[in-house]
Order: C-alpha cells, then sequence, then structure tokens
C-alpha cells in the first residue's frame, strides 16, 4: 500500500493510514541500524538533493545518513556560499539542480510553504525538512515512533508540548500527528507563545506548567530561541526557566513516570534541566538514532510512488 | 457622426431617471433624450437589455508608472480600466518617485492624456508626507492646485498621531479627503496572514485585525477633533466598519471603501500558499465577509474600490512570505460587484451604480456626472445578467495577478464613453 502523497509536506491532512505505514515502515529500518553492516540497496541509482536555505546540523546530518544508508547518491547544499546569496529564486535554484537528474529534493526553508510551492514548480519528490513556522513532518514522526517505542503506544496517552507554540513548526507537526493517532495533546506556555485560535486544532491549552504535569505521559520541551525572544515573548532567560523549564524536581512533584523529548539543540538548564536531559526520563538520543530510521522509510516510501 | 444608443435602460442617481430611453451623443457631448429617436446619419448601437450608468471611478488604483513599468503602465492601466468598465481612476502615490511634488502629478496627467486618447479619466492621489515616510507633510496645497484629490501614503499607513492631525487639518481646507491605509505598523510588522485559525494552521506570521481597527478608532477621533475629511481604504474587518458605523452617525466626515476581495473570499483561500491571494490587509474571515455585505448594504460603505495591485508573474512566483502584496482588479471588479451583490440580494443596481460611480465622485467632492441634454457623455454601459468566465489571458492589464481566473461571473461592462472617446468591450 503506497502512501497517498508523492511528496511529505506536512502532517496537517495525513491519514492515520498513511502515518502508521511510515512509523510501521521505520521499525524494518531501525533495525538495520543494528546490524554491523548498516547500508541497503532501495535507493540505488536514486540523487537524492538537500537543499538546506536554514542552518541545521542534526536534521541535516540524520537526513544524509539516511540517504546513504539507502545508497542514494546524496548532493548537499546549504544557503550560505550558494547563488542564493546572489539574489536567484528559490524556484531557479531547484530548476537548476533538478536539471541535473536529481529524483528527490530535501528542503529546509525559513518561509512557512516554501515547500508547497516548490511541489508545484519542480518535478521530482519533495521532503520538507522544516518550512518556517509551519511543519517538521520527520521530527514530529520521529517523536511519535519514539513514545510508541518507549510507551507501546499512541492511542490515549497525554502528550503535552512545552515552549513557543507559536513560533514552532514542531509543535505543529506534532499536533497535527499526534491528534491523528489518537493521542490528547496540550500545549503549554506563556500566553505570549500560545497563537491565536490554538484550540480549534483540537489540543487544550495550558499556561502553568505544574497544573498539567499530573496528568501527563509524555512531555516535549521545545527550544527557546534565546536571541530572538527574550524580552519581546517573555521578560528574561530566569523567569522563563522559573516558570516553565522542566527540572527533576518538578518532574517528581507530578507523582508518575513522564517521558521526555526535545527535539534539540537543547539550551541546558533554560527549557530543560541537565538532571533532566540526561536522566531516565530523557528519550531525546534515542530520538536521534530513531529519526534517521523515520527518515528512511520516508524515503523509501517516497521513492516508490514514482 | 453623431452616435445613437437605443434601448438602454438609463439609470442615473443624479437625476433620479431609470427608464428605457435613447440618448444622441455628438462630440462627446449628450444631445437628446428621448423615445424611438430618429437614427439618420447616425451609428447606431443596439443596447436592448443593457444599462447606460455615470461613469465608473475606481478611487483606488496603482498604475505603478513612474518606477515600476515591468508592473503597469498608465497607459496598460487605464486600457485595464476601460476593459473593466471604468471612465475614471485615482492613481496612489507609491510610484518611484512618488507623488509628493508637483511635477510628478504633471508627468501622470501627461500621461493620461495619451493613454487611450484621454477616454479615461485619471484623478492622483498624492502622498501625505514626504517620501510616504510619514515624518514631514509633503506639500498639499501645490498637488491639489496640480490636481490632487485627495492624499494618501498607501502602502503604508500615516503612523504617527501628530503628522495625521496636521494632514487633517491642513487638507480640509481645500476639502480633501485623507485616505488611510489603517494599519498599526507596530502590531502589523512582518504580517502576511489575518490572524486566527489559518494563520495558526500554516505557520504564517500575522496581521491581527486589531491593527487596522486601533488605527481608524484613533483617526475618527482626529477627524472629530479637526472636522477634517477622512477616508478608510480598503476596509477589511466587522469591527472597523462598526467603528465606521458609530463615527457616520455623530455627522463626522468620515467614509470608507471595500474590495471585491474582501467581500467575496476568505483567509481559508491561502491554505495552498497561493501567493494571488496575498493582500494587505489580509482576507479576514466569513464573519468579516457577511459585515461587508451589511456595510454595504447600510451604506456604512460608501465605495467599492479595486486596490489594483499589478505584480509581474515572477515577483509573485515566489514563496508566499516572499511576495509582494496585493492583487489586480479593474477587469473583474464590476462582474464581481453584481456576481455577489446583485446575483444574491445584497444591493439593487442602483445601489451598485452609487458605490462605483456616484459615491466615489462624491467622497472625493468632484463634480457629479449627469445625464441630461447638454452635458459631456462620461457613460458606462453594462449587462447586468450576462455570464462570462474570467480569462486573465484576454485582460489589458499588464500583469495577470488575480485569483478570480476561471470565475463564472454575472454581469459584465459592454462600454465605456468619455471625454468623446469610446471603447466597446464587447461586440455590440
Amino acid at each position: 500500500m503506497p502512501l497517498q502523497s508523492r511528496h511529505l509536506l506536512g502532517l496537517d491532512g495525513m491519514t492515520r493510514d498513511d502515518l502508521q505505514l511510515i512509523l510501521d515502515t521505520a521499525v524494518s529500518f531501525r533495525e538495520v541500524l543494528d546490524r554491523p553492516i548498516k547500508k541497503v540497496p532501495p535507493l540505488q541509482g536514486k540523487t537524492v538533493a538537500n537543499m538546506f536555505f536554514e542552518n541545521s546540523t542534526r536534521t541535516r546530518l540524520s537526513f544524509e545518513l539516511a540517504e546513504r544508508r539507502l545508497s542514494a547518491d546524496v548532493l548537499g547544499f546549504a544557503a550560505t556560499g550558494s547563488s542564493v546569496s546572489k539574489g536567484e529564486t528559490l524556484k531557479d535554484t531547484a530548476r537548476n539542480i533538478e536539471a541535473m537528474k536529481v529524483d528527490m529534493v530535501v528542503m529546509r526553508h525559513s518561509a512557512s510553504g516554501a515547500p508547497h510551492y516548490l511541489s508545484r514548480v519542480i518535478e521530482a519528490n519533495v521532503i520538507n525538512a522544516g518550512d518556517g513556522s509551519h511543519e517538521h513532518p520527520t521530527q514530529a514522526l520521529l517523536d511519535m515512533y519514539t513514545i510508541r517505542e518507549k510507551l507501546g503506544r499512541l492511542q490515549g496517552l497525554h502528550v503535552c508540548i512545552v515552549g513557543d507554540i507559536a513560533h514552532s513548526r514542531v509543535a505543529r507537526s506534532n499536533i497535527f500527528g499526534l491528534i491523528t493517532m489518537g493521542a490528547r495533546v496540550t500545549v503549554c506556555g506563556p500566553a505570549t507563545m500560545i497563537p491565536r485560535d490554538i484550540e480549534k486544532l483540537g489540543v487544550s491549552v495550558c499556561h502553568h506548567i505544574d497544573e498539567v504535569l499530573p496528568s501527563v505521559d509524555v512531555l516535549n520541551v521545545l527550544r527557546i530561541q534565546l536571541e530572538r525572544d527574550a524580552g519581546r515573548l517573555f521578560p528574561s532567560i530566569r523567569e522563563y526557566h522559573n516558570y516553565y523549564g522542566i527540572t527533576r524536581k518538578r518532574l517528581e512533584k507530578a507523582g508518575r513516570t513522564i517521558t521526555v523529548l526535545h527535539p534539540g539543540p537543547i539550551n541546558r538548564d533554560v527549557e530543560i534541566s541537565a538532571d533532566v536531559a540526561d536522566g531516565e526520563h530523557s528519550v531525546i538520543l534515542q530520538q536521534v538514532l530513531n529519526g534517521v530510521a523515520i527518515r528512511m522509510a520516508v524515503l523509501y516510501l517516497l521513492s516508490t510512488q514514482n | 457622426m453623431s452616435l445613437l444608443l437605443k434601448h438602454g435602460r438609463l439609470l442615473d442617481p443624479a437625476t433620479g431617471r431609470d427608464e428605457s430611453l435613447d440618448l444622441v451623443i455628438t462630440d462627446g457631448r449628450i444631445d437628446r433624450i428621448g423615445r424611438a429617436l430618429p437614427a439618420a446619419n447616425m451609428q447606431v448601437v443596439d443596447l436592448t437589455g443593457k444599462v447606460i450608468a455615470p461613469g465608473f471611478l475606481d478611487m483606488h488604483v496603482h498604475l505603478r508608472e513612474p518606477g515600476y513599468e515591468h508592473k503597469e503602465t498608465i497607459a496598460t492601466g487605464c486600457a485595464a480600466a476601460a476593459a473593466g468598465g471604468f471612465t475614471g481612476v485615482c492613481c496612489m502615490p507609491n510610484t518611484n518617485p512618488p507623488l509628493d511634488d508637483e511635477s510628478v502629478i504633471r508627468f501622470i496627467q501627461a500621461r493620461a492624456r495619451v493613454a487611450m486618447d484621454g477616454l479615461v479619466d485619471v484623478f492622483p492621489v498624492g502622498a501625505v508626507t514626504m517620501g510616504r515616510k510619514g515624518e514631514h507633510l509633503a506639500p498639499l496645497a501645490e498637488l491639489a492646485t496640480a490636481g490632487a484629490v485627495g492624499f494618501s501614503d498607501d502602502g503604508d499607513p500615516v503612523f504617527d498621531a501628530e503628522i495625521m492631525r496636521r494632514a487633517l487639518e491642513y487638507s480640509k481646507m481645500f476639502k480633501k479627503p485623507i485616505i488611510q491605509h489603517a494599519q498599526d505598523p507596530s502590531l502589523s510588522k512582518g504580517g502576511v496572514a489575518n490572524e486566527g485559525i489559518v494563520a495558526t494552521s500554516l505557520g504564517l506570521p500575522v496581521i491581527p485585525r486589531l491593527a487596522e481597527e486601533i488605527m481608524v478608532a484613533r483617526d475618527i477621533q482626529l477627524t472629530e477633533y479637526t472636522g477634517g475629511f477622512y477616508h478608510v481604504a480598503h476596509i477589511s474587518t466587522a469591527e472597523t466598519l462598526e467603528t465606521v458605523r458609530r463615527a457616520k452617525a455623530k455627522g463626522l466626515g468620515i467614509t470608507c471603501e471595500v474590495t471585491p476581495h474582501h467581500f467575496v473570499l476568505t483567509d481559508e483561500a491561502i491554505k495552498g500558499y497561493d501567493t494571488n491571494f496575498k493582500m494587505n490587509p489580509p482576507l479576514r474571515t466569513r464573519d468579516d465577509v457577511e459585515a461587508m455585505k451589511s456595510g454595504l448594504r447600510d451604506g456604512t460603505i460608501d465605495v467599492i474600490a479595486t486596490d489594483h495591485a499589478p505584480h509581474s508573474f515572477d515577483e509573485k512566483e515566489v514563496e508566499f512570505q516572499a511576495a509582494p502584496f496585493g492583487i489586480i482588479g479593474l477587469e473583474t471588479a464590476v462582474g464581481l460587484a453584481f456576481s455577489e451583490l446583485l446575483g444574491k440580494n445584497v444591493l439593487s443596481l442602483y445601489q451598485i451604480v452609487e458605490k462605483l460611480s456616484t459615491n466615489p465622485r462624491r467622497v472625493l467632492h468632484l463634480p457629479e456626472i449627469k445625464i441630461q441634454e447638454g452635458e459631456t457623455a462620461n457613460l458606462t454601459i453594462f449587462d447586468p445578467v450576462a455570464e462570462w468566465v474570467v480569462d486573465p489571458a484576454t485582460f489589458r492589464s499588464q500583469s495577470r495577478n488575480t485569483p478570480f481566473g476561471g470565475y463564472r461571473l454575472k454581469g459584465k461592462p459592454v462600454g465605456v464613453l468619455n471625454n468623446g472617446q469610446a471603447y466597446w468591450i464587447s461586440p455590440s
């Protein structure tokens, strides 16, 4: 059974069957990663271009590794030092890369909707590796994979996403995916970081983390953009840490076992304290490993669509 | 040779006339009005089933010249106006150089005289402030003397309350309105979409409705204080409308306009990130669209204007956030107005003619057009029930950035007459 779309632009509108298919396919690729020879042939002869118009280390490396593990030929592209800095449009850049006979494009871009636009102007399969404040579908898929791996299910779990929901593509993709998979989602953060009408997406809104923790199974802690937001969206780092920072003390007070995720990179002792990030609640490094498997699954499933 | 318009329904708010009559036009003047006039030695046009109205005026148009001739020129913009059923347009001052000097006004007038052989009246709107920067008043008296019919920093608001106050006081002396693109930039900065569920799920930066509402509320107080003339450009929210409604009830010199896209489309349309749905103010919600219609019906909204904003194909062929704001409107406005307003019983034919012709002239204190013997023939002829499909490839505008391609509309301009020239849109 193939996916319904030949692109992965976001989890908004994706069916439960498709999400399930990606998560299940990732299980077998996850197994590949434990083998002594971690390479399989499905994308042999295919070329994948990684177009990163925004800085990224782990997502870019994770995609690149997934592509190589599937035996694809890989083209790397970073906005700095490219023709983009000379004023070339996204369309021209993408079409030029496509002219070199590229089969799939993985794109990270600062503008929401950029991959949707790209999918209309090029022939290759487009995979969204994060667009503006919109979606980061492979991150949410690897988050869901990790939750399922740890807790055995998604249906009926209570997941709380903490942080700057308004500007987070990780939050949006998680909301769309988790709700489709039957989880209950609460978003938590200062009112300045909760976008208008978010509850219409089917989530609960909470401004006091300690009120929600006693009913939470999973916490997904978002990175705070220190440089950008301090002073505008919240008064200070100290205040944010005191009111929303996830500390061991806070988790223990909740009186239940809570699994903690973070998409990285973490600001230690800002949104998450070191003893949580490195402790038994955390599945942060499993997320990173599972990310490779999820991306292998997505690349593989889309490559069979043409 | 004289022109005989036969069997048209003559609809003239100025004289209150609404009946089927023949019209003879000689040398651009209305020679005779009557029944069954003889056709000897005349060019005859049969207008059975068509309506003859005073010429339509679109008081919010970006002609782009000087400075942005790759988007539109005065010639192509005037052609688009005629093709859309307008005998007059007001051109906005965000050109390069901007309309903050009388020499630019004179340049536009000179170009307009030769465009379509002068068929379309081009009424320049001068800048409120130098360079549209919101800091120093432009030479409003000189601009008015040269022919500016109003003042605006359109594209940007006049943000500084003191400057707005002075502009209202100063322009009041020669009865010209300040046309405000009402939007508090500290609230709208960087935004591209209406704040609400659609922008939230698309992850787009927002232009909250509040940005418009706060600015209009402030400006209305300034208008009350100064006794000036204030016109809200492209009103877009239900609350702004309510604020204007209350101000009008007080008898203040406040007027406003709405664009067809703000009474037809909602922000749901941006879900595919199509840049032809990106405009400023952004598309709002269904409630706002309904409010616009009720505002048109009860007269709170005086004018239908297009905010015709041409952009080249490549400028719009980018990511949503990177695209410029605006869509073209001259060649779809009449069809949309009749389809959405007459067709859905929001306005009568008579009221639509008022919003497209009588009221914009009243807002700008321009002389009224009268359809009577001895008057200049400034006429728009339309078929209120003709059905057609919008095909941007046939547009006279230089640009094609419309979201209405493929729309099936009911109501269509047929021809325009003005300044001794005639332009027939569909052969008859």
